[in-house]
Parts: structure tokens; sequence; C-alpha cells
């Protein structure tokens, strides 16, 4: 039997994904690359289970682990926005004129 | 998990996926990342919050070592290397989906008390994470060109990715069900092998391709942090991750159709290796080759020229020539449009972020669809650093690798003028013909020297 909060976990899987895959089945190429860009900001909320790992982690091992986790998932968030920011400041130049 | 903070998670969730709604519509874009941004804040700032910090140091190094990283290295970077600081990015996110995962099950090991379903989860987490990792950091050397863009090939190259793609699907159920994973050394072993298979997988795809490959990491770093989060049970990690992994999907394929190529080809056609064989139905002819002075003479006695950018111009960090190229032309009357291949330069919408980078008018930026009828009426193109997008073998040659892409049809212009470094083959690694176009002449050198030369050679044309 599977757990009540498995199968919770598991509808949030799959309308995730629907809601995931509409969303983006109509725009315009130009919008290709900020999409790719703010999407990989957003994976960055792995920073979330690195903190998580960090406060439970205990040992060399699990302590560097946690350390390297930290930082790779730092720079996905902080790097993510910033590039997607750089990248639409251009466009918001663009349409202003 | 306190119920403060898993409504902060939820409304993390909502602005996600708001901020993604708005990135539809180029006008509301850049408030949508900014939105998701806020919604990332709020949820880290709710974690911290939660956890009980007896190590603070580790949190804080981690964080602030990344994130000063992070900010530096995209804030520093210059607009045309935007491509490859996503795939780097996105590498790290692989990376820790991987990392958290093992720490998860490392966590768990003294007690051996992961059961099946949790190290199933944590093996495949931790393969796709991995191959995200590794498979981004290449082509991120890629794109910026600290290995060749070229595809490597080697023979057997497919067996030895299929065996060693085998070897991690039958080794990952050999170590659940044995129970064998509880070991550091299976792990790590297993890790190192994922690392590996992210190298030979894309070791083969030539630089061309790159943007749909990194969209494709992207999904998969997408989908292992949901695997992760089904195993911390976070439900922000499961959702967001799924989101991703699914808007990934569907933007790879968008994106493999706007090159009319399948993504099967994309990532296992080693497209783009140097044709040996000649191009088939290649036409015999020269290349004609020209100087300033007369292509200034050229466009100033033009009535429209179309200028078709491409990553050359990127390269040569020649926007602003081009931008003071166009002004000095429409003070001689002349009709000056852009003409944007939708995967012209290294990611769709490059170029569109280049030239608006110059304050280049957005009406004066045309799309291929609505460039394309005009050529025939067009007296000059200037195709500035652009190659593959206007190779007409893509329209009237079936052997050639790119038949079928649609490109822009700069031929059926009266004049053809190519500004290019030397007669090498593009990206794609294959010939162009448009070269032997009668109509064609080609003025060689760097993209900015040769604007440059154009620019007062035309100060010196009376009209």
């Amino acid at each position: 039997m599977l757990s009540s909060n498995l199968i919770l976990e598991l509808y949030i899987f799959a309308l995730a994904a629907f809601l995931g895959y509409q969303l983006i089945s109509k725009v315009p190429s130009v919008l290709h690359t900020p999409l790719m860009s703010a999407t990989n900001a957003i994976h960055g909320i792995i920073l979330v289970g690195a903190i998580s790992l960090a406060a439970t982690a205990h040992g060399a091992l699990g302590l560097s682990i946690a350390m390297a986790a930290l930082i790779l998932a730092s720079m996905n968030v902080v790097g993510g926005f910033v590039v997607t920011d750089r990248i639409l400041e251009m466009f918001s130049k663009q349409h202003q004129k | 998990m306190t119920n403060a903070r898993a409504l902060v998670y939820l409304i993390t969730t909502v602005l996600f996926i708001y901020g993604v709604m708005r990135l539809r519509n180029p006008q509301q874009a850049r408030s949508g990342n900014t939105l998701a941004a806020i919604g990332m804040l709020l949820a880290l700032i709710a974690t911290l919050v939660g956890v009980s910090i007896h190590r603070p140091l580790i949190l804080v190094i981690g964080i602030v070592v990344g994130g000063v990283i992070g900010a530096l290295s995209a804030r520093l970077v210059r607009m045309t290397s935007m491509p490859q600081m996503v795939a780097l990015f996105n590498g790290m996110g692989g990376g820790a989906a991987a990392l958290v995962a093992s720490g998860d099950v490392l966590r768990l090991v003294p007690h051996a008390n992961a059961g099946a379903a949790d190290l199933t989860v944590a093996l495949l987490d931790i393969l796709i994470g991995a191959v995200s990792f590794s498979g981004s950091l290449i082509a991120f050397a890629k794109l910026n060109e600290w290995m060749t863009g070229r595809p490597i090939t080697y023979t057997g190259q497919r067996a030895i990715n299929a065996i060693v793609f085998g070897i991690l699907v039958l080794g990952g159920a050999y170590l659940i069900i044995t129970g064998d994973a509880h070991q550091g050394g299976f792990f790590l072993a297993y890790a190192l092998g994922a690392i590996v298979l992210g190298l030979l997988g894309v070791f083969p795809i030539g630089g061309g391709d790159m943007p749909v490959v990194i969209s494709l990491l992207n999904s998969f770093t997408g989908l292992a942090v949901a695997a992760t989060g089904f195993l911390l049970k976070n439900d922000v990690l499961i959702v967001a991750g799924t989101f991703v992994g699914a808007s990934g999907a569907i933007l790879t394929q968008l994106m493999s159709r706007a090159m009319n190529r399948s993504l099967g080809n994309i990532v296992f056609g080693a497209f783009g290796q140097i044709q040996t064989h000649g191009s088939a139905g290649a036409v015999d002819g020269t290349v004609q080759e020209t100087h300033a002075e007369d292509v200034a003479i050229l466009l100033s006695y033009a009535s429209r020229v179309v200028i078709v950018p491409g990553y050359g111009l990127a390269v040569a960090r020649a926007q602003q020539e081009v931008k003071e190229l166009m002004n000095n032309l429409e003070a001689k009357g002349v009709d000056v449009r852009f003409g944007i291949h939708p995967v012209a330069g290294r990611m769709p919408g490059h170029m569109n972020v280049l030239l608006a980078e110059v304050d280049i008018p957005y009406q004066n930026l045309y799309d291929m669809d609505a460039i394309n009828p005009d050529f025939p009426r067009t007296d000059v193109v200037l195709v500035v650093g652009a190659n593959d997008v206007t190779n007409p073998d893509a329209r009237n040659n079936p052997s050639s690798p790119i038949y079928g892409m649609p490109i822009l049809n700069v031929d059926a212009a009266q004049r053809i003028i190519v500004l290019k470094r030397s007669m090498n083959p593009g990206f794609a690694g294959i010939d162009n013909p448009l070269y032997l176009n009668p109509k064609c002449q080609m003025l060689f050198g760097d993209a900015k020297q040769s604007l440059n030369q154009l620019l007062q050679a035309l100060n010196e044309v009376v009209v």
C-alpha cells in the first residue's frame, strides 16, 4: 500500500508536468533562449535540498558533499537569474522603441 | 515540515509558474523573471529559518561562495557568451542534484534504512544529474571554444555509449537488489560512470546544435531536481523540478523543429562533421572577391539593402559598426532592414539581443518569414558573418545534411555581398554554394575591420 503522502506527490508530479508542457507549447522562437535561461534558474531550487542536506550531514565525506552541493546550487540560482535578467534587459530595451 | 514553511513553498510555486507565464510575452518577460527570483528568495529564507543551524559556517560559506561566483561570472561575461553561461549554470544544478541525492543516501548508510524505492530514485537522480553536469560542462567548453566545436567521433562510438549506459542501468539494478548501494564505494563508481556517460554523450554533437542540447540537459536537471524532491519528501522540489523538466522537454522539441531536424538526429547524428565526399551537386564556379570601396559604391546607389547578421558579427563585436552603417545608409536615403534567421548565432534570439544592445530600432528587424518575400525586390544583401542560414543547399540539395532547414533566401536578391573571415565552412561544417553564385561577392576579413573600411569608403562616396 502506497502512503497517501506519496500518492499526493505523484499527483503534484503529473499536474506539474502537464502545466510545464502546456505553458511552453506556443511561444515565438525569440523567447526560447530567455525561457530556457529562466527555467534553468528555477531548477536552482535544488539549493533548498542542499540546505536541508547540510543541516543533517555528518562526517567529513557527508559535510564535503553538502558543501559542494551548496556551492553548485547557489551558482545555479544566482547565475541563472542574473543571466536571464541580462538577456531580458535587451528585450525590454528593444520593445520600448 | 512546519505549516508556515509549507505555505511559503506554495507561494514560491505560484510565483514560479506565474513568472514563466509572463515570460511568454516579450514586454512582461523581465518582470516574470524577477517574480520567479522573489519566489526563490522566499523559499530559501523559509528553509534557512526552519533548519537547526548547528553548522552555520558551512551554510554561510557554501551559499556565499557559490552566490558570489555565480553573480560575478554572470555579470562580467559578454552578451555573446550568454549561451555557454546558461550551460554552465545548468550543469551546476545537475551536479548539485546528484550530490544531494548521494548525500541523502550516505546519511542513511550507517542505519542501512534506505528502502529499495528510495535507492531507485536516488540512483536515477544521480544518473540524470551527473549526465547533465558533465554534459553541460562539455557544452560550455565547446561554445567557449575551449575545445573544438566540431563533433568528436570515433569508430564504435554509439556502441561504447550504449555499453556504458547498459552497465549503469544493470549496475544500478544490481545495487538495488543486493543492497550493496549502502556501500560508499559502489555509489562513487556509479556516479563516476554517469559523469563519463555525460561526456561521451555530448562529444559527438556539433557546436551549432548546442542550444538544443543545453535545453535537453536543462530538462534533465529539472527531472533530477524532481527526483531529489521525492527523496527528501519536499513538495516544492517536486513541483518546480517537474515543471522545468516538462517545459524543457517541449522547448527542446520546439528548438529542433525550428531547425527542421529531429531530436534524435541532433543527439545521435554527429551533425556538422566535415564533409569529405564533397558536396553533391556542387556547382563549378569561382569565388569572386571584392573590396570595401566597390561595396560602398554599390550600397550608396541601392534603394533597398538587407543586412543578414550571423555569429561572425557577434564574435567580432561589430554591432556598433553595423548600427553606424545603417545610419550612414539611411542618411543617403537607402531603406535598410535586418533579416534575422531564428537560429542565427548560437541561440534563438541571439541577434535580436545584440542589435538591441546598440539601439537598432525594433521595426528595422525582420524575422525570416517577414523578410523572405522582400529579397527579390532587394538591391543588395549584406551577409555579415552568417553562413549556414543562407545556404541554398538547404532548399536545393537533398543530400545536404541541412536539407529542409528553412533559410533566408538571400540568393533571390540582385547582389549579395558576404563579409567573412575566410573560405572556411560555417559551424555546420558544410560548403555553401552561395559563394559560387555569380551574383555573390566576398569581402574577406574580420567583420569589425571590414565594416570600418566600408564606413570609411562610404564617407568618401559622393552621391
